[in-house]
């Protein structure tokens, strides 16, 4: 029985080991500027993750395999109540290992929370509701007409509340697609009109709530054209698992080109746009290296 | 025997004239107390005895067969949801029948899935993981394990499983309210219970309940009208009542144990249940302060938790002000310290079982008290990591990230010292070994990964995925469930003076284990690539389509590991009848509840004669000893007490006089 | 039964003997933190059953009542930074309304019948138990002013238009007071059970110690519950009046 069970620990070990090395499946590639560090802290923390997996259950099958009781009942364990010593550098090791491990995950973290995002940032208002994701764009003025909860008017299609009055409004686009420069600091600022969503994009590497009440702001640098899917990760209600999204990574170029667009063809080009681009990194030979430096840190 | 030497007397037939004296004794007793101090003797009649019953050992019982219920019910639910997302738009005839409006046609709507999801994560988490660890072992058991005659304040005992059992079923009726055609009239519902649905079951919030999505009744969707009443209301019933039972846990471990019995020389369980109890204490009340603003934002039309400007239906809502993160913070405060009440049992429960059948004394016993408490203690410095995303101020997250990881330090001196225990044992692969082996495998394996997930970098992506699913589900969910059940193997015997199949438990044992590890560790690798938890089907997402085999695989898992669990329904009920009797101590296990005159234990556990504890819970293999074990109340050689006889160790070795006094020289 | 009575505490004699004994130290265990098995004499242990079954009870109302305190207070504790959480982030309709006249009057009640009730304890402990009953009689009826004072403020409150949902400071008014006022109604019953029982347990207490110890114990018992309201009380009325 016991080297039946120490054995199937063995197995399970590597059986769940193997999910995570063979390679099938794994993180999706990354398409932002903090995210080759954030995959580096990811594959740092589950190889250390993993050796202490692997270590403990080997241990605990071992000791299962080893030392069950023979038919001789009379024989006896060894008689310890403990080890202070080992207690002590057992506990310094992993308190040394989990406190760095705990310092070093910060760093992507305060280098996307802790930094304001450039004054020429490319800015986009994010609103979002039950179960639709609206872009608000500034148009070509940079600056975002004024928008109030009670002009919101699902039925005109004025999603944000967007007051067409408002001088800087005239240039206002709103779509419920999400288009983004490549190369350029992008500040988004999160609202929501209803209960709280989540903006993620896997790619982007990047989870933020949409808090009612709140105007969050994250900021991030796109390095590789594309478009991906963009899901909501909070639960929002009954069609929550619908809520999606396509954030399309253009060149500086033609997004440029796309804010001085007036509204009639605006909508239009975006879709223009989401069929040009298919779904992923729409440069191959990047995404294949990319591919490659993880599968060769793996 | 061994258990000849225990100063009380055994079950065997003693001498009818001190039996007699022992009875009159305890009749005296009882009596005596009854006058002042409202003890009680045994109840006579079916219904004291058995249903509104003081006695702790019957509120344990009983505490165990809700979570049982509540498990399988949960269970259920789980299955359900695998089939779901493993095959969405899929008809099952028999959903029809038994949710007409959850899946009408025999098709689960999505709001159907979310109120599985609600109810799984509540029932779960408070009626299962809170209920049967702590309520019922730990009501069976504590007194006991100390030497007390019953828990500090019987009745309140009582009435705190009758009020959890309130709870469950006003949680269950939650699910039956909303359109609901079992109560049929639903004008009731609409008017006194804050609006009825559009025909869903359950509410769709989650076991986490966020507002403004639970606070806007249904106007936020199907499902948040009369059933997130009940939901919430339920859960304030279940905080009261595991306030009552925290508060008698806490009193009677401080304030009954026996003579002898000094804290150092508890048994963990005991730690356990008392570290448990505190964090109990001091989280139940918080969230019972949630649940209140919570019920006030819902019917009084306060703004503690909806803010201003919120807008349906292109109408502007007039609150002001409130704040969601306010909810999540209250929550988690007590959430997190939830997940250690959850866990920390099966941790007393692991550490106990593994001792008794490595038949060697647990590694490191102090280091384990400490790391309890200190898990604990940190336990509600670390709410803020699930919240990391939350909209919260950047810098807290970091200083919760930093503690987070801190926590793994206590959790990995556990581990070793489980380890420690083993090496060099003479391990006996009972059914309950196997599962506290299981225990140590699975904790580690869920536990490890809250390095990752500890992290706020690293949450920017796995945060609410089915990495944290995995992860969760894994210690506090499967590995406490294993901590159960191999506490149930343990202690039946005691419980139900038979013994269990330990064939039965075999076979329960290898398709549970090997099961649980199929669900869970794929479910990490679906987090990896992305998957969000909570949805009720990933057809929408192309970047899910690569996981189809495993959502397959591990929906196969489910049910291979959940038709498993009907073997130890089974052998529970089978064992209860048919089991094969058990002698008082069958283990051959060292602590007091095994040292009871009768097996069960007569109405005040030691027959009148409470016992005196001598030494340490863990006293295998020591050597020189007659047995390999030594009971806690065998009394010291040394003492010159003439009733240790029969075992052979009256024979004082060494010089050592009467003042003696069997100090071992170590403390 | 074992009748063996040590009164020597457990380290202090033979420190370090080798000798073998049971469950002793003839061949040392490895090291380590664990509890040892070296039987020990039951001296210093659990202060539980055996040192006299009649302390038991006493004891543990006591220790009862503080845990059921730390259990209030912590829910008072989560309200309160709920409140002050919710005040930094009020934005603009945080209007806190000014001190209701009424509340100077409940809290002078209050604070009376705490003082009111440590007389009668005070009493108690004397054997007074006609100066307690009387004491204890006036503790409960300004305990139950004190109720029908906080009644009438909310009444004048509701008079000038200010209800719950008002605002988030006239929210949290209501409820905090209300869930006050709510465990002072259990504190009020428990004062009550004092006053039924008090002359029969004079009755006992006359007639064994244990009697008047009980009888202590439950005064002592309810008694931190009502000063714990009392205090209660003036913590929230300067929260909600002098915060900020």
């Amino acid at each position: 029985m016991g080297r039946a069970l120490g054995v199937l620990i063995w197995l399970l070990t590597f059986g769940s080991v193997w999910l995570f090395v063979n390679g099938r499946w794994w993180l999706p590639p990354y398409i932002s500027e903090h995210g080759p560090a954030y995959d580096r802290q990811f594959m740092i923390t589950i190889i250390v993750v993993g050796v202490s997996f692997v270590a403990a259950q080997v241990g605990l099958g071992w000791a299962v395999w080893r030392y069950g009781a023979k038919g001789d009942r009379r024989e006896r364990a060894v008689y310890s109540h403990g080890n202070n010593r080992l207690e002590i550098v057992w506990t310094a090791i992993t308190a040394l290992i989990f406190i760095t491990l705990g310092l070093m995950g910060q760093r992507v973290w305060a280098q996307l929370h802790l930094n304001k995002a450039p004054a020429d940032a490319t800015r986009v208002h994010v609103v979002a509701q039950q179960f639709q994701w609206n872009f608000h764009y500034p148009g070509a003025d940079k600056t975002f007409g004024r928008t109030d909860p009670t002009l919101v008017k699902d039925s005109e299609l004025n999603f944000v509340g967007l007051d067409e009055q408002h001088p800087n409004a005239k240039d206002d686009q709103v779509v419920t697609t999400l288009a983004v420069p490549v190369g350029r600091p992008v500040e988004l600022t999160l609202e929501s009109k209803d209960v709280t969503h989540d903006l993620f994009v896997p790619e982007l590497r990047y989870k933020q709530d949409v808090v009612p009440g709140m105007a969050i702001k994250m900021h991030f640098t796109l390095t590789e054209e594309g478009r991906f899917e963009l899901a909501c990760a909070e639960l929002c209600g009954q069609l929550h698992y619908k809520m999606k999204s396509y954030l399309i990574a253009l060149p500086a170029t033609v997004y440029d080109e796309l804010m001085t667009l007036p509204q009639a063809q605006f909508q239009g080009r975006i879709t223009q746009l989401i069929k040009e681009y298919p779904l992923g990194i729409k440069n191959r030979a990047t995404a294949g290296q990319q591919g490659a430096t993880a599968t060769a840190s793996r | 025997m061994e258990e000849a030497t225990t100063p009380i007397e055994p079950s065997a037939p003693a001498s009818t004239t001190s039996e007699a004296v022992a009875a009159d004794e305890a009749a005296s007793h009882a009596a005596a107390a009854h006058e002042t101090h409202g003890h009680h003797g045994p109840p006579t009649g079916f219904i004291r005895k058995y249903i509104f019953s003081i006695d702790h050992k019957v509120i344990g019982i009983q505490y165990l067969l809700l979570a049982i219920f509540a498990a399988f019910v949960g269970m259920f639910m789980s299955v359900l949801m695998r089939l779901n997302l493993t095959w969405p738009g899929r008809k099952w005839t028999i959903l029809e029948t038994l949710f007409p409006l959850g899946a009408p046609g025999g098709v689960m709507t999505p709001e159907f899935y979310l109120s599985l999801v609600t109810m799984h994560g509540t029932i779960m988490v408070f009626f299962v993981l809170t209920t049967a660890p702590q309520g019922g072992f730990g009501n069976y058991f504590l007194p006991i394990q100390v030497g007390a005659e019953d828990m500090a304040f019987p009745v309140l005992n009582m009435l705190s499983f009758w009020v959890t059992l309130v709870g469950l079923v006003v949680l269950i009726a939650a699910i039956f309210v909303e359109g609901s055609t079992i109560l049929g009239n639903t004008d009731f519902v609409n008017n006194f219970l804050g609006g009825g649905g559009t025909g869903t079951l359950g509410p769709i919030g989650g076991w986490t309940g966020y507002p403004p999505l639970s606070a806007l009744g249904k106007m936020a969707g199907p499902g948040q009208g009369a059933g997130a009443t009940l939901w919430i209301t339920s859960i304030a019933i279940f905080c009261v009542a595991s306030l009552l039972g925290a508060l008698n846990f806490i009193t009677t471990l401080l304030n009954m144990r026996t003579r002898g019995m000094t804290l150092m020389r508890m048994p963990l369980t005991c730690w356990s249940w008392f570290t448990t109890a505190i964090l109990a204490l001091l989280a139940f009340p918080v969230l019972l302060a949630a649940g209140i603003l919570l019920l006030l934002d819902r019917h009084a039309g306060t703004s503690f938790f909806i803010p201003g400007g919120l807008v349906f239906s292109d109408a502007v809502l007039p609150n002001k002000g409130g704040s969601p993160i306010l909810w999540q913070h209250l929550f988690w405060f007590f959430g997190h310290p939830e997940v250690y009440i959850a866990i920390l049992p099966g941790m007393g429960a692991t550490s106990h079982i593994l001792s008794t059948f490595a038949r060697k004394p647990v590694f490191g016993y102090r280091a384990m008290v400490f790391a309890m408490f200190a898990i604990g203690l940190l336990g509600f410095f670390v709410w803020g990591h699930h919240m990391f995303i939350s909209g919260m101020d950047p810098r807290t997250s970091i200083a919760f990230s930093v503690l987070t990881l801190s926590i793994g330090v206590p959790s990995a001196i556990k581990t070793f010292n489980w380890l420690g225990t083993l090496w060099g044992a003479k391990i006996r692969f009972t059914v309950p070994m196997m599962f506290a082996i299981g225990f140590v495998s699975l904790f580690v394996a869920g536990g490890i990964t809250g390095l990752v997930l500890g992290q706020t970098s690293l949450d920017l992506f796995i945060h609410d995925g089915y990495f944290v699913l995995a992860h969760f589900h894994l210690v506090m969910g499967v590995a406490a469930i294993f901590g159960m059940f191999a506490g149930v193997y343990f202690w039946f015997p005691k419980m139900f003076g038979r013994m269990m199949s330990e064939r039965l438990g075999q076979l329960h044992f290898w398709p549970t284990f090997i099961g649980v590890y199929g669900i869970f560790v794929p479910m990490h690798i679906m987090g990896i690539v992305g998957m969000p938890r909570r949805y009720a089907s990933f057809e929408e997402y192309d970047f899910l389509r690569p996981l189809d085999p495993l959502v397959m695989f591990v929906t196969i898992a489910a049910i291979v590991t959940a038709a498993a669990q009907f073997i130890f329904l089974y052998n529970f009920i089978w064992s209860i009848f048919k089991g094969e009797r058990a002698s008082g101590n069958p283990w051959e296990a060292t602590t007091l509840e095994w040292v009871t005159p009768t097996t069960p234990p007569p109405h005040d556990n030691f027959g009148g004669q409470i016992p005196t504890v001598y030494r340490g819970p863990y006293e295998f293999a020591v050597p020189d000893a007659p047995e390999d074990y030594i009971l806690q109340t065998t009394p010291d050689a040394s003492e010159g007490n003439s009733t240790t006889t029969g075992a052979g160790q009256s024979t004082t070795q060494g010089v050592r006089g009467s003042s003696g006094n069997g100090h071992n020289g170590q403390h | 039964m074992v009748t063996t009575v040590s009164t020597k505490p457990g380290g202090a004699v033979s420190t370090g003997t080798k000798s073998i004994q049971i469950g002793g130290t003839g061949r040392r265990p490895t090291g380590g933190n664990g509890s040892r098995g070296g039987a020990q004499p039951p001296g210093g242990g659990g202060d539980g059953r055996q040192r006299a079954f009649r302390d038991v009870a006493p004891q543990q109302y006591r220790i009862g009542m503080w845990l059921a305190l730390s259990a209030i207070l912590m829910m008072f504790a989560a309200l309160s930074s709920a409140y002050v959480f919710r005040s930094t982030r009020a934005q603009q309709n945080w209007q806190a309304f000014s001190v209701p006249a009424l509340l100077w009057v409940s809290t002078a009640l209050i604070l009376a019948s705490s003082a009111t009730f440590e007389v009668a304890r005070r009493a108690l402990r004397r054997g007074a138990q006609t100066v307690y009953r009387r004491w204890l009689l006036t503790s409960f009826g300004l305990g139950f002013g004190f109720l029908v004072a906080q009644l009438l403020a909310w009444r004048s409150l509701v008079g000038q238009g200010i209800y719950l949902a008002t605002n988030p400071h006239s929210s949290f008014f209501y409820l905090l007071t209300g869930l006050h006022a709510l465990h002072l109604v259990g504190g009020i019953i428990g004062l009550g059970y004092l006053m039924l029982r008090a002359r029969r347990d004079a009755a006992a207490a006359a007639g064994t110690r244990d009697a008047a110890a009980d009888q202590r114990a439950r005064v002592d018992a309810i008694g931190l519950y009502w000063h714990f309201m009392d205090g209660l009380w003036v913590y929230l009325f300067a929260l909600l009046f002098l915060w900020r």
